[in-house]
């Protein structure tokens, strides 16, 4: 005797119809899902570039600036100047004019200091009479070489690469700089001997020259 | 029917809000719930309102250009009526803001609101403290004048503190090698989009969980959180003792919102508006930058940190008290609600307001930092200078011209950075008075190279006028007995007496 498996009732048949249209349909909204996604995804990457642009354009920061004649620096002057920073649009106003000290040691030996101080940034101001430089926010004290003196800072003041040319100064100058982006290629270069009457122990200003010299 | 009430069922016929609006409204709250305690919540909300709608009302006007922002501020307070009004309203409500956020923070960790099941709700709303602080920044960013331009040299220094890629993050933060127009306009995008929108999304989280947990009952000592009891004992306590927030609760809530509204109105009128300070010229240095009032503690702690400590310390603390905060719920997310019986709670929160309130008052008058102008600007007392001799006079003029005065008081007045003078002839004796000049040292600059030799004598010999009449200066023992080839006379002490010297 054959068995006869009784037919789906109309209730089961719809009942089965029913998962099988869900099941289809909620496989066509997970693919719809997965498209956005990799529209999104493929949209967002190259975004990111956008939004790392200032990171990625890796041509240095660096371009050699004019300061003037060496004949307008007297030996033994520290002199406040100001250049226009060579990376700038129309609409940077004032901020892209960057103060600086230059230190004429002889006639044609200069040492060029960022004006930020080396622990947080702000503009240290020169004395000639004590020959110091001092920082208005956290009292970081440098003496007139550059070196740290007192306060918090953990090394001295960053200076700029320098080179005369032709009778004029030159500084290799472009961004701001901080722990990780030196002012200069090599931080200790143009630290001139600082003399022999600085008996005082002093933090060395120069640690780990070995971190990237720009970001 | 009148008008008004066809228009309003026309319109509820369509958007069908009257339920889910009613339900929230007249949802039942813990009698106890409706103190006035609990305000400072929905006090935010309406300063967070009030921030959006000037903040609005100001973008009309300014532009984020490095070029004219500033110029921009200035058409604002002078040009435009009432815009110097709109400025102040916006700069007092972010200070009411943070304030009031702090304060709310306070309360509900005080009562412990944090504990199960409203963990999320604290999470949710450490971020949004994290964002308020944010707005704050940025804010004072767009302010764009010398304060801000040099605070954004501080937060570009504190990035370029990261190992390994410092360097990118800082040229990522300004938008370039330099602080400039491209670092304006992404601090603008911050301000205006980024951080506000995520501000509202997490308010508006912060508040649907509070409608869904319901607010935290007033604490009692004893009654302990228990994860498995505590969900029906809250729906007790709101439903047998409970009454509709609305009106029950919210009148105290109106209040003090219109309090707080008025309170900002009238500090803006009386106070005005802040800034703009010296134009974002960075080539004038004669500026003595200071954050605004809610990061005075962060400059106070910046300047005390030893060199040594300093990197690890911006790198590692902040994280670890985010850590802490959004931990702590999940660690101590049951047990004892009540003040009474937590102590710890509350002496850390009493620690940390007076940290706070002793580093923003040093902040106000920065003892660390030299005073640039008291060398030329604070004159040596008359009173020190009477009786002297021209060698000691010509000592004051050399403490003038060489800057001590930026660094060291007289008569209560010039830089606190060093000891006050008016006594150092007590404290050291000519020789210690020499040394110190000449090599520095105790975090004094050596002045070995910049003082000749008659300087350095004639500021010596007048630091060492400098002592109480009545209180001799410190000699050197051995000085006597070189002048005169005789030993000092025994002090009581050698004959087994006190401390007293004989005289």
């Amino acid at each position: 005797m054959e068995e006869f498996l009784p037919p789906p009732s109309p209730d089961e048949q719809e009942k089965q119809l029913a998962t099988e249209r869900i099941t289809r349909r909620t496989f066509m909204m997970n693919v719809g899902i997965a498209l956005n996604a990799a529209v999104g995804v493929a949209i967002a990457v190259p975004v990111v570039a956008y939004l790392l642009g200032p990171v990625t354009r890796r041509k240095e920061y660096r371009h050699w600036i004019d300061l003037g004649g060496t004949a307008e620096f007297q030996p033994g002057e520290t002199r406040l100047v100001s250049y226009r920073n060579p990376f700038t649009e129309s609409w940077d106003g004032e901020t892209a004019n960057i103060p600086a000290y230059v230190r004429c040691v002889s006639p044609n030996e200069f040492v060029v200091f960022a004006i930020n101080c080396a622990h947080l940034g702000c503009p240290v101001r020169w004395f000639s009479e004590s020959q110091l430089f001092m920082c208005p926010c956290h009292g970081g004290v440098y003496y007139a070489d550059g070196s740290r003196a007192s306060g918090p800072p953990e090394r001295g003041l960053f200076t700029y690469d320098v080179k005369t040319e032709g009778g004029r100064l030159r500084i290799d100058a472009g961004q701001m700089p901080t722990l990780s982006n030196r002012a200069s290629n090599e931080p200790c270069s143009q630290r001139p001997d600082s003399g022999s009457t600085q008996i005082v122990t002093r933090i060395t200003s120069c640690p780990g020259t070995n971190e990237p010299t720009i970001g | 029917m009148p008008w008004y009430k066809r228009t309003y069922d026309w319109l509820e016929r369509r958007v069908q809000l009257e339920g889910p609006v009613k339900e929230a409204a007249l949802h039942c709250v813990p009698r106890s719930t409706a103190s006035w305690w609990y305000v400072f919540g929905s006090a935010s909300l309406t300063l967070l309102i009030l921030q959006i709608v000037t903040g609005v009302l100001l973008a009309l006007i300014y532009v984020p250009s490095a070029g004219h922002a500033w110029q921009t501020l200035q058409v604002l307070n002078h040009e435009l009526p009432l815009g110097w009004f709109l400025r102040a309203m916006h700069g007092w409500g972010s200070n009411f803001m943070v304030a009031v956020v702090l304060i709310h923070m306070a309360q509900v960790f005080l009562f412990g609101a944090y504990k199960f099941p409203r963990e999320l709700t604290w999470i949710v709303g450490v971020f949004m403290l994290l964002l308020t602080m944010g707005m704050a920044f940025t804010g004072q960013v767009l302010r764009f004048d010398q304060d801000s331009y040099w605070g954004l040299g501080i937060g570009a220094s504190i990035a370029g503190r990261i190992p390994l890629i410092g360097g990118q993050v800082v040229h990522l933060m300004l938008g370039g090698p330099i602080i400039s127009g491209a670092t304006l306009t992404r601090f603008f995008a911050l301000h205006v989009f980024v951080i506000p929108g995520s501000l509202l999304a997490l308010t508006g989280l912060h508040v649907w969980m509070v409608l869904k947990l319901g607010i935290n009952e007033w604490p009692t000592p004893g009654r302990l959180v228990r994860r498995a009891t505590y969900v029906k004992e809250y729906n007790e306590l709101a439903h047998k003792d409970g009454i509709p927030f609305v009106p029950g609760a919210v009148w105290k809530d109106l209040f003090f919102s219109a309090a707080i509204l008025f309170a900002v109105a009238f500090c803006a009128a009386v106070f005005g508006p802040y800034g703009p300070g010296g134009t974002p010229d960075p080539t004038i240095i004669q500026t003595v930058p200071k954050p605004d009032f809610f990061f005075l503690w962060i400059y106070t702690v910046l300047s005390f940190l030893p060199p040594s400590m300093e990197t690890p310390f911006i790198l590692l603390v902040p994280p670890i008290a985010i850590a802490f905060l959004v931990g702590l719920p999940l660690v101590a997310g049951v047990g004892e609600k009540s003040w009474w019986r937590r102590p710890v709670g509350v002496f850390a929160v009493m620690f940390i307001a007076v940290c706070w309130a002793v580093f923003t008052h040093l902040a106000t008058y920065t003892p660390w930092s030299p005073k640039m102008d008291a060398w030329s600007g604070d004159a040596v007392p008359v009173s020190y200078l009477v009786h002297r001799t021209p060698l000691e006079r010509q000592g004051a003029n050399v403490l003038q011209e060489k800057q001590c005065r930026n660094c060291h008081s007289l008569g209560g007045q010039g830089g606190q950075r060093g000891p006050a003078l008016d006594d150092v002839a007590t404290r050291l004796t000519e020789d210690q008075l020499i040394r110190q000049v000449l090599l520095g040292g105790g975090n004094m600059p050596s002045y070995g190279s910049t003082l000749s030799p008659p300087e350095t004598t004639a500021l010596v010999r007048f630091l060492d006028t400098l002592h109480p009449e009545n209180e001799p200066a410190a000699g050197d023992a051995s000085r006597g007995v070189a002048a005169t080839g005789n030993l000092p006379a025994k002090s009581t002490i050698e004959h087994g007496g006190g401390q007293t010297p004989t005289r």
